[in-house]
């Protein structure tokens, strides 16, 4: 351990957590998408199209068409909840992880990044799961699908920073309801998830555009279809690859401050 | 958990010996039974909706957005489905009141279950309360009542939001509130009883487990004619699909004789899971 470099150490701690905690994490990130994926195969998939490729969904079943989508959801909503109450409760509550930390050679800059590097670390696990479970579906029908490996946790990233910058900050987990229901919850439904967003009225469908799920969704759809437009997959990867960086910019800002506290 | 207990028994006799007693104490031991559950739930008003009323209010608005993504998206792709009575209805009116009884469902599962641990074993608030003229009892009582009321009045607003919508075929479609206030009230007692049992906060996540197949499976998403007969079976015997089958024969107008037999499974339920929540915090709570 005395090898590590400042940077990991933090992420040496998050794992000997979740080692002894990984296996509350399974509901949420392998039978969710199992059950999620089973559900739409079984029923919803059987009433749109009878279960057949639609030229209204780029040539393919409902199923293939909502489980790349699904993939990207599944990294928002871990990272969230990583970037909402485990940040909180490192900084406040449960732990006071961020404190200890603190107390030893490790910066606040070591603590943000480190933190982030675990989120992108669980996000990844999550990812790998549900790829497995989609591809056993038959959604996956291109090897290029193993690049929504980096989709999962550049997502994670573009959620989990700039939601980090502001939970450091939180006196109270009270108002993290409302970042579950009036982002993740819109973002998860409106996103190009569940129909295409060219059934949105065109003001709301220019708001899915600036939100960072919209191009992680279009980014592995392209993947697990294996036609993947470079220009356009460049220009959602950049976008991902902004936020992530502006939100790990604003977040170490934040950790300054709050942690000087 | 016998040391805390006791120790809030201490803290309750040392009070009475060393001040006067405030006058709500022996209003609430001596008046009728209800309103020592009822301060314990004014309580939770005071801390959960008047502190942060906000966070309630971002609740109502839940509906609106699972309405609407089913509305102008996904009931496109699907069309018409064929409702209780064989009549084909849009997707979003035949989806709407699984969703009610879902939401029903999940309030009383995020009222009642990390937070009565929370209480229990973190904050030890109930150690506190059954040091004042509250039982255990009132304790399990308060927590599901209050999470009860929270389910009518989500559901009252999801029903205005159905009929905003379009969703709704009929004037038997206001019984869809009680209904889904009767499937909130087994959930919320449901999950009381397994948050007694609970020994980390690790273990909510076998709820969501539990919660998250009967939201899918439900027959909420997709008539159960979708499915082969013995999964039917399966799906009719689960709770939520009780509540489910209740709200779509309201809200669809096609009210019938089964009505009878899922609100007795309700009913059953939610007394069976409230007799179990009393006698395991009233164990938990006796020094």
């Amino acid at each position: 351990m005395t090898a590590l470099p400042a940077a990991l150490r933090p992420l040496s701690y998050f794992w000997t957590v979740y080692r002894r905690t990984w296996m509350a994490d399974l509901s949420t990130t392998f039978f969710t998408p199992l059950l999620y994926l089973a559900s739409l195969g079984a029923g919803l998939g059987q009433l749109i199209g009878h279960g057949r490729p639609l030229p209204s969904l780029g040539g393919q079943t409902y199923l293939a068409f909502v489980a790349p989508a699904l993939l990207a959801a599944t990294a928002m909503q871990v990272a969230l909840a990583q970037g909402t109450y485990e940040v909180w409760g490192a900084r406040n509550f449960w732990s006071g992880a961020y404190r200890s930390m603190q107390a030893s050679p490790i910066s606040v800059g070591h603590i943000v990044s480190g933190h982030m590097l675990w989120v992108a670390v669980r996000v990844e696990i999550a990812t790998a799961l549900f790829l497995g479970v989609s591809s056993a579906f038959g959604t996956v029908r291109s090897p290029e699908a193993l690049a929504a490996l980096v989709v999962g946790p550049l997502v994670g990233l573009a959620f989990a920073a700039p939601i980090a910058a502001y939970s450091v900050t939180a006196r109270h987990d009270q108002p993290f309801n409302l970042v579950f229901r009036l982002l993740m919850l819109p973002l998860f439904l409106f996103s190009g998830t569940f129909f295409p967003l060219s059934q949105l009225p065109s003001g709301l469908r220019w708001l899915a555009y600036l939100l960072p799920l919209w191009h992680g969704v279009e980014l592995s759809r392209a993947l697990y279809a294996g036609h993947f437009p470079v220009l356009a997959g460049l220009g959602h990867f950049a976008y991902l690859v902004g936020v992530a960086g502006a939100g790990l910019i604003v977040a170490r800002s934040s950790y300054q401050r709050a942690l000087a506290r | 958990m016998s040391g805390s207990g006791s120790q809030a028994g201490m803290l309750g006799s040392a009070s009475g010996a060393a001040v006067p007693a405030p006058q709500v104490g022996p209003q609430l031991a001596q008046g009728p039974w209800l309103r020592r559950p009822l301060a314990f739930a004014s309580r939770n008003f005071s801390v959960q909706v008047r502190a942060v009323p906000y966070v309630w209010a971002s609740g109502l608005i839940e509906p609106f957005l699972y309405l609407l993504s089913i509305g102008i998206g996904i009931g496109h792709l699907v069309g018409r489905l064929p409702g209780p009575s064989g009549t084909l209805v849009p997707y979003a009116t035949f989806v709407a009141p699984g969703l009610l009884a879902t939401a029903a469902m999940n309030g009383a599962i995020y009222e009642c279950t990390i937070n009565i641990f929370a209480k229990l074993h973190w904050q030890k608030l109930y150690d506190a309360v059954v040091a004042t003229p509250l039982s255990p009892a009132d304790v399990a009582i308060a927590e599901v009542g209050f999470a009860t009321f929270r389910c009518m009045l989500y559901a009252a607003v999801f029903l205005g939001a159905m009929a905003g919508f379009g969703d709704t075929r009929s004037w038997w479609a206001l019984l869809c509130v009680p209904s889904a206030t009767l499937t909130g009230a087994a959930f919320a007692s449901a999950g009381f009883a397994a948050s007694c049992y609970m020994r980390s906060w690790t273990d909510f996540d076998k709820i969501q487990l539990v919660a998250m197949p009967l939201f899918l499976f439900s027959a909420t998403f997709y008539p159960l004619s979708e499915l082969p007969r013995w999964a039917q079976l399966v799906v009719e015997a689960l709770p939520l699909y009780q509540g489910v089958a209740l709200c779509r024969q309201f809200a669809l107008g096609y009210p019938s004789a089964s009505a009878l037999g899922h609100v007795a499974y309700l009913a059953v339920l939610s007394s069976a899971a409230g007799a179990l929540s009393q006698r395991r915090v009233t164990k938990l709570l006796t020094p």
